[in-house]
């Protein structure tokens, strides 16, 4: 009995200093990022990255969510006479909820996990204690700049996978099944407010911040050894998506 | 000078050093010996604070550096040079941007000021042509020369070696020897080299030291030590040089 509470305690112990480090490590990222000279063009390197690497599979999972939506939100509807109302239903639900969460899921899985990886095997190969070696800050080079590319592209890769996901429901709903062009994009008009869009943006920006702040610190603290990297990033991966869906309950009880 | 006083070293439950004591005078080349994972690497990492030691001081010109907070710690490392026993240059740029980087990121040189100085050192171990190749492109023994001259780009005066020739055929061996040896002459640094590569290596040593269970067994200069009378030493020296031979 009093093993299996030491063990309870001690894990409790663990995962509670594993968030103050985690707290730490953002902190000191982000001191480093507000303080002049702006690395820039490290900044925008990191953006280009994860735009390049996350782009296509964004705009496909978009494409793909809003058919769904549009399918299945066109069947329901017409259950109550409503399916005038699915320009609204597709545009709300990918505004508030499916556009930000689907999109940070991806680019934890492209970029997220890239950037782990990358920063592990530095770790592995001496690179980080190299930099440590010359008198430069590794944190201030190498993780300031990420976290800071990942909140700007985030957002961005989010409007675009709202973009092509309500196309997509456009495409099914009035080009495939029988609605009004006119009734789906009316409906769209009436019921988003700007709102809707700056609450989904704030919600992807702060997914942004949590992938590329986890998957920074994993990367970064990888164990020196060769198992260090496929193992940083499982847990950077599988720790973004569940901050990922705890941070966007609370986000949404708070901007409801 | 780089003095160690009384380090001690744990990881988990594994005692590694264990009271070291060494004093690296100024100029020459100080090489460290001593049987695998007898705790050399560690020891030249506490010298430039990459491993903060359990207890003891280490003292780089009189101030001791292992409570040292970032800044400060950051202007004694600026004295340093670190060749790494895998080179570890940075794989996202190529050799030059390697080279290149403690300029870049630490003076408020021009660059035409740099890549005078980057083709300079690049020049001197034999990469003049190789700067625009990546890590991943070039050998072994390439990565380490480039890694010697990311080393000595910003004039150190102290430059640490973690195994400069090992994993490299004898000949490539004897020539990085060689630079070593040259560039010391040239630059007037202060070479602190860990090494395996018995006896090559005394060819270019001032003075050695030879790590053993935890402590500095014996030191002394060159000819010297190799006369020591301590058992570990002479048992350590024949093991290594008949292997060798
Ligand atoms: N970061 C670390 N974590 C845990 N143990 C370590 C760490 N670094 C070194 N050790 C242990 O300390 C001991 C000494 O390691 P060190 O790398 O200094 O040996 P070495 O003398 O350089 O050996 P070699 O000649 O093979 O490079 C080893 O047993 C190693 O397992
Ligand atoms: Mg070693």
């Amino acid at each position: 009995m009093t093993t299996v509470l030491a063990n309870i305690g001690g894990r409790t112990l663990g995962i509670v200093a594993g968030m103050g480090a985690g707290v730490v490590f953002l902190g000191s990222a982000l001191a480093w990022a507000l303080r002049p000279p702006a690395k820039i063009r490290l900044i925008i390197q990191q953006i280009r990255a994860i735009g390049v690497d996350s782009l296509l599979v964004v705009l496909l999972a978009g494409l793909f969510t809003g058919m769904v939506l549009g399918l299945q939100g066109y069947y329901s509807l017409r259950k109550f006479n409503a399916e005038s109302f699915l320009g609204a239903v597709v545009a709300l639900s990918l505004l508030r909820e499916l556009g930000p969460v689907l999109s940070a899921f991806m680019v934890t899985g492209r970029t997220g996990s890239a950037m782990a990886a990358e920063l592990a095997s530095m770790r592995v190969t001496e690179q980080i204690d190299a930099m440590h070696a010359m008198a430069i800050n590794p944190v201030k080079y190498l993780v300031s700049p990420r976290i800071v590319a990942g909140v700007i592209a985030m957002p961005l890769l989010t409007c675009m996978f709202n973009v092509i996901g309500i196309y997509g429901a456009y495409v099914v709903g009035v080009g495939l099944l029988d609605l009004g062009s006119g009734s789906y994009v009316s409906g769209m008009e009436q019921s988003v407010q700007l709102r809707d869009v700056v609450e989904g943006l704030i919600k992807s920006a702060t997914f942004g911040l949590i992938i590329s702040s986890v998957c920074c610190y994993k990367g970064f603290h990888a164990l020196p050894m060769a198992t260090g990297v496929g193992k940083a990033t499982t847990e950077a991966v599988v720790l973004s998506f569940v901050l990922i869906l705890v941070s966007d309950y609370f986000l949404t009880s708070v901007m409801l | 000078m780089i003095e160690v006083i009384d380090v001690h070293k744990n990881f988990d439950h594994q005692e590694v050093l264990k009271g070291t004591n060494l004093t690296v005078e100024d100029g020459g080349i100080t090489t460290i010996i001593g049987g695998s994972g007898s705790g050399k690497t560690v020891l030249l990492k506490t010298m430039i604070a990459l491993l903060l030691p359990d207890s003891g001081q280490v003292l780089v010109d009189g101030t001791d550096i292992t409570g040292l907070g970032q800044k400060p710690l950051n202007e004694i490392r600026e004295k340093f040079g670190f060749l790494f026993q895998g080179a570890a240059l940075l794989d996202s740029m190529t050799i030059f941007d390697n080279v290149a980087f403690p300029l870049r990121e630490r003076t408020r040189l021009g660059e035409e000021a740099i890549n005078g100085k980057v083709l300079e050192r690049l020049d001197q171990v034999g990469l003049k042509d190789m700067g625009y190749k990546y890590p991943a492109e070039v050998s072994g023994g390439m990565k380490k020369r480039a890694g010697f001259a990311r080393a000595l780009v910003t004039d150190p005066e102290i430059v640490l070696f973690d195994e400069p020739t090992t994993g490299l055929d004898p000949l490539l061996g004897k020539s990085i020897h060689r630079l070593i040896a040259d560039m010391q002459r040239r630059l007037g640094f202060t070479g602190v080299i860990v090494s395996h590569d018995i006896p090559e290596v005394f060819t270019i040593s001032h003075r050695v030291a030879m790590l053993a269970d935890g402590v500095i067994a014996d030191h002394g200069p060159t000819e010297e030590f190799l006369e020591s009378p301590n058992p570990a030493v002479r048992q350590f020296l024949k093991g290594e040089s008949s292997d060798v031979a």
